[in-house]
């Protein structure tokens, strides 16, 4: 977190990591990242959620990891050389890979660069994943509640 | 000093307090009128609330004050005890309990006031208190009285042996503190303060005293001293010299508000001969004791409030400040076994010169032998390490039996059985986290054995027992293993009953009861509701015993059994795992993946011809030795692409669960290793059938299959 001064007023930012997944930029708040790694072998759990690939062995500590694109029923995964593994940690003795197709910047988006997204009950279930729309530049990104996108569906 | 070095001893407390509430409310439901009862609850509901106070958990405060209030009520014959507030207390009892899980993983309580209980107390206090008694108001004890009753404040009268605060001598910066606290009009008092003889944290109790007296003014001396005293070093009383503006009332109100406190001498000290005179301190006799009503403490009674309330915000900030500090789980280690554990890892260190010096040496040199030699030395290394970290973790079963014998003789006086427990072998050492596990399960089956049993001193006289009915406990490591029996001189597991009784419940059918071993009817006591007690008492009998037993024990991979002989006593014998952490296994392949598969539960490895495999009801067994055990496909199971079948002999691991059995199908054996076992970490939902994961060789992670859950 940061802040500046501006008309007096101070303006909160925030640092996200921007990945690609499919067509689409998704932003996730730096402070819940605890390491970026490529990809690598995945062992695979059987009976697990669907959207979990199977775990990794980081650093001796065994690590489920998830799959954003069958997270949001996308088409399957290709593993490219881009493909990484995002390690985050929202508590300790809690990490959860996410894997994604490519880790773009970081980005530092002030509270202003960001549109909210309205609360509304009708709306589908992909998007209580979001937290709001962050302009940074002409490019747009979908700023993902990491929370929810890693807590299990009921 | 800060609160949080005190959570672990609150949280211990704690649940303790809840467990006797807990005891005590089923009491109340059977005896409404049951008085020990409703003062030990009343006490209970107290202590607690005084605990959650001080260390700043306010809602947990709240609602136990409630409940007080309305004992308190009870305890004074205006209110009866209904199933209606029996129910309502049971309700806030769960409500409390949440407060402690929340606390203990994250050291605050949470948000949630449970403001319907605490209404629905207050309207069960309201309603029922006033009708009964017009002054109601009157009936709520202060919160600073309700000590008064159990405690005594020593008042200014003559035993000079209680006032231990007249031998403080003070050195000159002390002196000046206290001249100058004169000067500006202070008091300055000295005090002793007495702690009840079975008072187990006397420590803490003394720094809730000192934070109490912080509160209302500077506490300039104190014998022991301050480092003394939080590290225990003294007996039942410690004394202290206070500057504050507070009145003597206030002062011991204060202090009484903390609980196991015997008595608190206090006066006034002559400030003259403190600062004149030597060692002898004359002091200046007041005679105001806790119940004195003068003016003086009247006004100080403000001064007090606005201090309580000071302090009250102050807790208020704490938790926040604290975070997250979790509380964690400590293990007390022998220093001699940290010796060990630094000799071998310096030995690991040279180990590893060793081999470095190996890998620079000239190529020519670099011999396989030399190599070779250093692994293996290395490997020596890795394995007394692995023996010296596992004693680390090791704990004497002992803290978990200790409380047995206190059980056993208050169950023996409320079931009015004489017994006796023996106990041997609680210096058996087991891993931490088993120990942590054991206790419930072991409390359960000794309170059987109490309950069902030892029998009436009527029916031991006619059998030709002694009339004190004996339970052992006995604990002792057998192999890799540790194995700990209960057990009883008692009537034995009545077989005939439990047949009829599964009979009537509908387990078996008669037809079934009649063709059954007595061993397979004994092994129904483990399913869950299953009960024989005809009546159900407040010791055993509610039906969520054996089963929760058994299954608390195979989660720590251990099993449990049974032997009974009517009229001459039953054996449970529990067997554990030295350690949860590391195990022997035999690791599998199955199609291009490898899965560990504990060794203990291994019985043997077969290969079994296709054409071997028969059908009973449609699934596939095979016929070995004499008995029939059912195949498992591992490799349909586990979800894998269908494949063909094209081998004529396949590879079946025999896996033994108590004496049931199952053949699980494999694709390949890779051998035996020595694993560590891995969490899968908490967001993966994972089958039963896969305990955890392990990390191989090569850096690959392999899971670990559960056969328990396969067999």
């Amino acid at each position: 977190m940061a802040a500046i001064n501006m008309n007096d007023d101070v303006i909160e930012s925030t640092q996200y990591i921007v990945v690609k997944i499919d067509d689409e930029q998704y932003g996730i708040d730096i402070q819940y990242v605890d390491n970026i790694v490529r990809m690598q072998r995945i062992t695979r759990v059987p009976k697990a959620q669907s959207y979990f690939e199977g775990v990794i062995n980081l650093r001796g500590e065994v690590i489920p990891v998830m799959s954003m694109r069958k997270k949001f029923f996308l088409d399957d995964d290709v593993e490219t050389n881009k493909t990484r593994i995002i390690i985050v940690k929202t508590e300790a003795q809690a990490a959860i890979g996410v894997r994604v197709d490519e880790v773009r910047e970081v980005v530092t988006l002030f509270d202003n660069e960001i549109e909210k997204r309205s609360y509304d009950k009708n709306k589908d279930e992909a998007n209580d994943y979001l937290l709001g729309v962050g302009k940074n530049g002409e490019e747009l990104i979908s700023l993902l509640n990491i929370n929810a996108v890693i807590a299990e569906d009921y | 000093m800060d609160t949080s070095q005190y959570l672990e001893i609150f949280i211990d407390e704690t649940k303790e307090h809840l467990q006797s509430l807990s005891d005590h409310f089923m009491v109340l439901e059977k005896e409404p009128d049951n008085a020990d009862t409703i003062n030990e609850i009343f006490r209970s509901a107290h202590t607690l609330k005084g605990m959650a106070g001080t260390m700043g958990f306010v809602n947990m405060q709240n609602l136990t004050h409630k409940m007080e209030d309305v004992f308190s009520v009870i305890r004074d014959g205006n209110m009866k005890v209904t199933p209606d507030l029996v129910d309502l207390l049971f309700r806030g009892l769960d409500a409390l309990e949440a407060y402690q899980d929340n606390i203990i993983n994250t050291s605050a309580e949470g948000d949630e006031t449970n403001k319907d209980i605490v209404d629905a107390l207050i309207a069960m206090k309201e309603g029922k208190a006033a009708p009964a008694k017009q002054d109601a108001p009157a009936e709520k004890p202060k919160e600073e009285e309700a000590p008064k009753a159990t405690t005594s404040v020593a008042a200014g009268s003559g035993d000079d042996s209680l006032r231990k605060y007249r031998d403080i001598s003070f050195a000159d910066f002390e002196k000046n503190a206290i001249k100058e606290a004169d000067d500006q009009k202070k008091n300055v008092y000295g005090i002793t303060v007495y702690i009840q003889e079975n008072c187990l944290l006397k420590a803490a109790r003394a720094f809730l005293v000192f934070k109490e007296l912080e509160v209302l003014g500077e506490v300039v001396k104190s014998v022991p001293t301050v480092q003394d005293i939080e590290d225990e070093k003294f007996e039942l009383d410690f004394s202290v010299v206070l500057i504050t503006d507070a009145a003597e009332k206030a002062v011991v109100d204060a202090i009484m508000t903390v609980s196991e406190i015997d008595k608190v001498s206090i006066e006034k000290l002559d400030v003259n001969a403190v600062v004149n005179g030597g060692a002898e301190v004359r002091t200046e006799e007041s005679s105001k004791g806790a119940d004195s009503d003068s003016s003086d403490v009247q006004q100080a009674k403000p001064q007090a409030a606005a201090a309580a309330k000071q302090a009250k915000d102050d807790k208020k900030a704490q938790p926040k400040s604290s975070g997250k500090a979790v509380v964690n789980r400590s293990v007390r280690v022998d220093i001699e076994k940290l010796d060990d554990l630094m000799n071998q890892v310096s030995e690991l260190i040279i180990a590893k010169n060793g081999l470095v010096s190996v890998s620079e040496s000239d190529a020519a040199a670099t011999d396989s032998q030399s190599f070779t030699e250093q692994i293996e030395y290395l490997e020596r290394i890795t394995t007394t390490l692995h023996e010296s970290i596992m004693k680390v973790r090791m704990v004497p079963i002992e803290s978990v039996v200790n409380r047995f014998p206190r059980m056993i003789r208050d169950l023996s006086k409320k079931l009015n059985k004489p017994m006796e427990l023996y106990m041997s072998g609680e210096d058996t050492e087991l891993d931490r986290t088993v120990i942590d596990e054991i206790g419930d399960p072991l409390m359960h089956l000794l309170r059987n054995s109490a309950d069902h049993g030892i029998e009436d001193v009527a029916r031991r006289k006619e059998l030709g027992k002694p009339e004190q009915g004996s339970i052992y406990l006995n604990a002792s490591q057998v192999g890799n293993n540790v194995v700990i029996e209960v057990k009883d001189d008692g009537g034995g597991i009545d077989v005939e009953r439990v047949r009829e009784k599964a009979i009537e419940r509908g387990t078996i059918t008669e037809e079934q009861a009649e063709v059954m071993e007595d061993k397979d009817i004994i092994d129904l006591l483990f399913l869950p509701s299953f009960s024989t007690a005809k009546e159900i008492t407040d010791v055993s009998g509610r039906g969520v015993g054996l089963d929760v037993v058994r299954s608390k024990i195979e989660g720590l991979g251990g099993d449990i059994e049974v032997r009974t002989k009517k009229d001459e006593g039953s054996v449970f014998t529990i067997r554990l795992p030295l350690t949860l952490a590391i195990i022997q296994a035999l690791m599998i392949e199955l199609g291009d993946e490898k899965y560990a598969i504990p060794l203990n539960s291994i019985e043997t490895i077969e290969d079994v011809a296709v054409s071997d495999i028969k059908y009973v009801k449609s699934k596939e067994v095979i016929h070995l030795r004499g008995t029939v055990i059912p195949l498992v496909r591992l490799y349909d199971l586990l979800d894998f692409p269908p494949r063909e079948e094209t081998d004529d002999n396949i590879t079946v691991v025999i896996v033994s669960k108590g004496d049931k059995q199952a053949g699980l199908i494999v694709d390949n054996l890779i051998g035996q290793q020595e694993i560590v076992i891995k969490p899968l970490g908490k967001y993966i939902n994972i089958e039963k059938i896969i305990s955890g994961a392990t990390i191989l060789g090569d850096g690959e992670v392999a899971l670990i299959l559960d056969a328990n859950a396969l067999v």
